[in-house]
């Protein structure tokens, strides 16, 4: 059975959602996997607006409600060795108690530890990245396409991965 | 989050989308995607439910293993254990964000007029 995307929707959004024209960009992009996956470097990147507390700022939910056409398009740092006591989210479109709860729903970093440990995959990076999703209404993704996107990519490459799971929230 | 899928494809990686959207996955062109009829907020599982989130993470990993072309999309079989009703409710903010407070009765008025063009 094929994935129904609006089945948790409120029926306004899911209304509006599909009222939406978006232009499908050709051609998508395309990097082939170097090598097998058991020699591949992981990095995760989650839109849930995580964040490192006492590390790293909360995304700026404040200018958000004052300007409610407005999301934050930065992102944020997470070691993969942090402990759950440590990750905090500022998200003002979902209800963030899950994650709050078992950071592994969004950013799977201890998932990803025992697939490295079983040899499933090569690796993990040191440092995972959380952008918050919400980016504006109508969205302006401009500074994740132009800017804050290609930071992390060099971030994650000089690291040495290969390879990215995304998880948007 | 589609077009960071595509920004770091562009920049060299090779990306796995998991996502409970598969529409803007189609919509704006995705490398490889994986899509889950989860609630929002819980994109691989439930809060401390290992098997459950390392099953869908081993089916991502299957998709960009196999993938063959831009824009694979492929549905996991994983259903939610919670109703559906109960689930809609429980990923939501406790209040409804800046956005929608301010645009709900444009959205309002926006879908009745559709509707009223279609009849």
């Amino acid at each position: 059975m094929p994935v129904d995307s609006f089945k948790y929707l409120p029926r306004l959004i899911a209304a509006f959602y599909q009222m939406t024209e978006r232009q499908l960009e050709l051609p998508i992009p395309w990097t082939p996997l170097p090598r097998p996956l058991s020699g591949c470097k992981f990095g995760l990147i989650t839109s849930g607006g995580l964040y490192h507390r006492t590390v790293e700022p909360p995304f700026d939910v404040a200018r958000e409600r004052q300007e409610p056409t407005w999301g934050d398009p930065t992102y944020r740092t997470l070691p993969t060795d942090v402990r759950q006591a440590e990750v905090g989210a500022s998200h003002l479109h979902i209800n963030t108690r899950g994650v709050l709860a078992d950071i592994n729903i969004l950013l799977p970093i201890h998932r990803f530890q025992e697939l490295a440990a079983e040899g499933r995959i090569g690796g993990l990076a040191k440092q995972a990245y959380s952008f918050m999703g919400y980016q504006g209404f109508p969205p302006d993704t401009t500074a994740w396409r132009g800017t804050y996107g290609p930071q992390v990519a060099e971030k994650l490459k000089a690291e040495g991965a290969d390879c990215v799971l995304l998880t948007p929230a | 989050m589609p077009v960071l899928a595509r920004t770091l494809e562009a920049a060299g990686l090779s990306t796995i989308l998991v996502t409970m959207m598969p529409f803007w996955a189609e919509k704006i062109g995705v490398p490889r995607t994986l899509a889950v009829e989860f609630p929002f907020g819980h994109t691989l599982g439930q809060p401390h439910d290992a098997a459950q989130q390392t099953r869908v993470i081993r089916q991502a990993l299957a998709v960009l293993e196999t993938a063959e072309a831009p824009g694979t999309i492929v549905h996991s079989p994983e259903t939610w254990p919670v109703p559906r009703r109960e689930a809609s409710k429980d990923w939501q903010p406790e209040e409804p964000s800046p956005i929608i407070q301010m645009m709900a009765p444009r959205f309002r008025e926006l879908v009745r007029q559709r509707r009223q063009r279609k009849a």
